[in-house]
């Protein structure tokens, strides 16, 4: 309970309300803006928040994370283009809502379910993650190894079409966590004699370029003429929210449910809920042949989806350190530079820091409303900005960003090469999420490996001896060999 | 920028073999049966594996007739070249200018030259890139302490 005042003494405090308001600002940009992506927000936030003590950083990543998640539904609805990747999947449905005359009731329901979408994962997060860690304490190395990859697995199979790219980019982020000093052996890796890659390639420099210097260069490939498709003045979009809540209970639940659970899954986040909860939707509706015409369901479902994904990642990334997606992944990177490790013990050390990142979530989500609709008031001026303008300025952002985190310019030629990669992989089909993954865990596994290795003294079946572990690794191996048991079953009854 | 699934397998393959055979001069730990050499090792096996299974797939698709490397529409513009390009030059600007000119001169001239490239007009980019150049400095020099070089303007540092 001293932890609980601890942690509302931590968030109400002039300081950190006002980093909180504005990132939401922030957030709620970055979001209506296409082309600039939640992700994005989260690297160019990280340089600002590298000075700040640990709870307003994370305030800040949290409260633009959920922003930019709804504010992506914005210029979906009115211009038929997402701001983000997560409201890709229903801007179809948005912009034919808007074309019926419906913009309030779309973007009413993208505001009012994506809050109550990211309340639902809030609690989940809140009454889990403890629950969680209360049960991972007693976690060794060996369990841990299989955790890690379980959670490598995951990514590689949950994200793509193509499973072989999906390990093709997590083999190549493993092979880049390789880079440097910090192996248990303390042997220089793929250092090719430069000081600088010692420290390994620097996690952050390398999200600044996968995820925003990549999104520059898309940009810089496809400027159009301006098209200014625009839609009527947008009026009072909380009219009617009441009574669809009472009309689709169950898809709101269904929606925060899934994107929660996928939330929670490494590799995947608000952009594949979103995915999987619009098509739940069409499938389990009364009424499916109304989707894609302009029907509201959908979006209620997915919006609500997404925005629980949030929330939802950060429950492995807390208690085990594996973070759910590429939001969490830099976030880990952030509580690493301030001294909160990740892992179940962060319960019992630092609680009064974990209450205060759940006091944040539920904040920045109510926080949500009279600021969306502002950002709704506002849309016209936010997508009237000239993008031609604003990327060479968020370039530079992110030279100076990348640039911050170690003063060298080494880092500005990081970003360089990891933004044409990260352009380079989307363009052919590969997946980033993986690569991400493999960066961050590379390093944990081969640690949780060798440490268990020296423990079991060299015997390999010492991960299958623990109860837990033994569980773990079945089902590990069940998820690898489901894809072969599967062709096989589908040979032999053929 | 499509490429072909064969060169990106045979490239990734022969990366593989390469990282493969320099692992193998990592020292091994006396008393351990795992080094530093069997992590890389086993993520660049799985490079060979997936380049061979990449280089099957793509010889298939090129049989098919598909091409080694297909360029997006934007390949054609020579407009979109050049914009993908002073990106890339912006920031190799940036790492070789930033020492001797300073953050402030090197980055309005980046900005300048890339609003230019990007069809806006120099009376609106000189001094949207000014005040934005000063904005970046303001906010990471002075407030949070970033030593940003200041270059040839040394004896002008505030």
């Amino acid at each position: 309970m001293a932890d609980l005042a601890t942690a509302f003494g931590l968030v109400f405090q002039p300081y950190v309300l006002g980093v909180i308001l504005g990132s939401a600002v922030f957030g709620l940009f970055v979001g209506a803006i296409p082309g600039l992506t939640a992700t994005m927000a989260t690297a160019l936030l990280v340089p600002v928040t590298f000075f700040m003590p640990p709870v307003p950083a994370i305030a800040a990543i949290v409260t633009a994370t959920a922003m930019a998640i709804f504010a992506g539904d914005i210029p979906g609805a009115l211009m038929r283009i997402p701001g983000t990747p997560a409201s890709a999947a229903y801007v179809d449905e948005a912009y034919a809502m808007t074309r019926k005359g419906q913009s309030e009731v779309a973007l009413g329901a993208g505001l009012v379910f994506s809050v109550i979408g990211g309340i639902f994962g809030t609690i989940v997060l809140v009454t889990c993650a403890p629950w969680l860690a209360d049960f991972a304490i007693r976690f060794s190395s060996f369990e841990y190894f299989w955790l890690v990859v379980l959670g490598l697995t995951c990514a590689v199979f949950i994200t793509v079409d193509s499973p072989l790219k999906g390990i093709v980019s997590l083999l190549l982020g493993l092979l880049i966590s390789a880079v440097g000093l910090d192996n248990p052996a303390g042997h220089p890796r793929f250092t090719f004699g430069a000081v600088e890659l010692l420290g390994s390639v620097g996690l952050i420099p390398m999200m600044i370029g996968m995820f925003a210097v990549s999104e520059i260069l898309r940009f810089a490939v496809t400027i159009e003429g301006r098209a200014e498709r625009f839609a009527q003045q947008v009026g009072n979009v909380l009219r009617g929210m009441w009574t669809l809540t009472r009309r689709y209970p169950g898809p709101i639940m269904r929606g925060s449910v899934v994107g929660t659970a996928i939330g929670a899954l490494p590799g995947a986040g608000a952009d594949i809920a979103a995915w999987i909860s619009y098509a739940m939707s069409k499938k389990f509706s009364k009424e499916p042949e109304k989707f894609g015409t302009g029907h509201v369901e959908g979006i209620i479902e997915s919006g609500a989806s997404n925005n629980s994904a949030l929330a939802g990642a950060w429950i492995p990334a807390l208690v085990f350190g594996i973070p759910g997606d590429s939001i969490t992944a830099i976030v880990i990177g952030v509580l690493y530079l301030k001294n909160i490790i990740p892992g179940p013990m962060i319960f019992v050390n630092d609680v009064a820091n974990v209450y205060a990142i759940f006091i944040v979530f539920f904040l920045a989500n109510l926080l949500m409303i009279p600021l969306g609709l502002l950002a709704i008031r506002g849309a016209r001026q936010i997508l009237r900005l000239r993008r031609d303008l604003l990327m060479p300025i968020i370039l530079l952002f992110c030279i100076v960003g990348a640039f911050a985190i170690n003063n060298t310019v080494f880092a500005v030629g990081v970003i360089l090469v990891f933004g044409v990669f990260g352009w380079l992989m989307e363009e052919n089909g590969y997946p980033v999420a993986p690569a991400i993954l493999g960066v961050i865990l590379g390093t944990m596994l081969e640690e949780h490996f060798v440490t268990s290795m020296i423990k079991a003294d060299g015997n390999l079946l010492g991960f299958f001896e623990r109860p837990i572990a033994a569980v773990l690794g079945v089902v590990t191996l069940l998820v690898w060999l489901w894809p072969v048991a599967r062709l096989a079953w589908s040979r032999a009854r053929a | 920028m499509k490429i072909n699934d064969a060169v990106v397998g045979a490239i990734i393959a022969v990366l593989g073999i390469v990282i493969l055979v320099h692992v193998q001069g990592y020292p091994t730990i006396p008393g351990q049966k795992y080094g530093p050499a069997l992590f890389p090792g086993i993520a660049a096996a799985g490079f060979v594996i997936c380049g061979c299974l990449l280089v099957f797939r793509g010889m298939r698709e090129r049989r098919a007739g598909g091409r080694w490397v297909a360029m997006g529409a934007w390949a054609r513009s020579p407009q979109h070249v050049g914009n993908f390009a002073a990106i890339v030059a912006a920031l190799v600007f940036y790492i070789v200018a930033a020492e001797t000119l300073g953050f402030l001169i090197t980055s309005t001239l980046l900005l300048v030259g890339l609003f230019l490239k990007f069809g806006v007009r120099l009376a609106l980019a000189a001094p949207v890139a000014l005040v934005a150049a000063i904005t970046a400095h303001l906010l990471f020099y002075k407030l949070m302490r970033v030593p940003l070089p200041w270059g040839v303007l040394e004896p002008f540092a505030w």
